[in-house]
């Protein structure tokens, strides 16, 4: 994990990765005066999404950022990851839908928990960012 | 990591204080379905008080398990859910946790108890610690 002023990055690699990430949003979070839902909001969205980088790419990496302006505060997460790519965006983010024998609620799922929420996806890159904003 | 599992008479205890990977949660479904077999348990509480975040992996995690002992004809309680996991879940999608709840475990053996009771088998309980 290293720190920069603006925020975190986490390699992700494997399953403890996985706490490590959410913490690390958990903590920014609360520093930047989000209450305790929205942190637990956004621990589980980075936990969901750390989780998929290890299922479906193997490793990758999560950026955790303070993105606040005069008006909000803005915390932001980027996961990315070089894995294989979502074959079918759409399908992916529809509640119920799984390849993995999961609950398929992991995606679709995140994006109800956050204020923003932004997905890119190809062989070899897939990006997924996501924010929560509360006005100051 | 293994998770302890506690006995109290025919039910079982067990608390998941940790973030479970893949494995770990294999091996807890394994341990406690082995062991509620063994003692023919007619109750399992799980608590999970000390996670602060459950994703939906998690979600399927304990929710397979209780289907695992409820298979075996025990009992289950999930215990200690925290407000904001709880209000994340729900946000979430429902029914990601969808086994019955109590607020701490004091509660959770309370239910499990009437429970045991309401289903007729106590007396046979009560005959084979005799």
């Amino acid at each position: 994990m290293t720190s920069t002023p603006f925020g975190q990055r986490v390699e992700i690699g494997d399953a403890a990765d996985i706490v490590t990430a959410r913490r690390a949003a958990r903590e920014l979070c609360e520093r930047l005066g989000f209450g305790k839902a929205d942190q637990t909001r956004l621990a589980t969205a980075v936990s969901e999404l750390a989780r998929n980088v290890i299922q479906y790419a193997g490793t990758g990496h999560c950026l955790i950022e303070d993105g606040s302006d005069a008006l909000n505060r803005r915390i932001q997460v980027v996961v990315e990851d070089q894995g294989p790519g979502i074959a079918n965006l759409e399908q992916a983010l529809t509640y119920g839908y799984s390849t993995s024998g999961g609950l398929g609620a992991g995606l679709p799922g995140t994006r109800r928990l956050v204020d923003d929420f932004q997905i890119e996806s190809a062989p070899g890159l897939t990006r997924i960012s996501i924010a929560l904003n509360k006005p100051f | 990591m293994r998770i302890p599992i506690l006995r109290l008479d025919r039910i079982l205890l067990v608390s998941i204080q940790i973030d479970l990977s893949d494995n770990d949660a294999m091996e807890f479904q394994s341990d406690l379905v082995e062991r509620v077999a063994e003692i023919e348990a007619t109750g399992v509480a799980i608590d999970i008080t000390a996670l602060d975040v459950v994703d939906s992996y998690m979600a399927r995690v304990i929710n397979d398990t209780a289907s695992m002992v409820r298979l075996l004809g025990a009992e289950v309680v999930i215990c200690g859910v925290q407000p904001f996991v709880a209000l994340t879940l729900i946000e979430m999608g429902r029914d990601l946790l969808g086994a019955d709840c109590a607020f701490n475990l004091g509660q959770g053996l309370e239910i499990l108890k009437q429970r045991i009771a309401e289903r007729g088998d106590i007396r046979f309980t009560e005959d084979e610690n005799d």
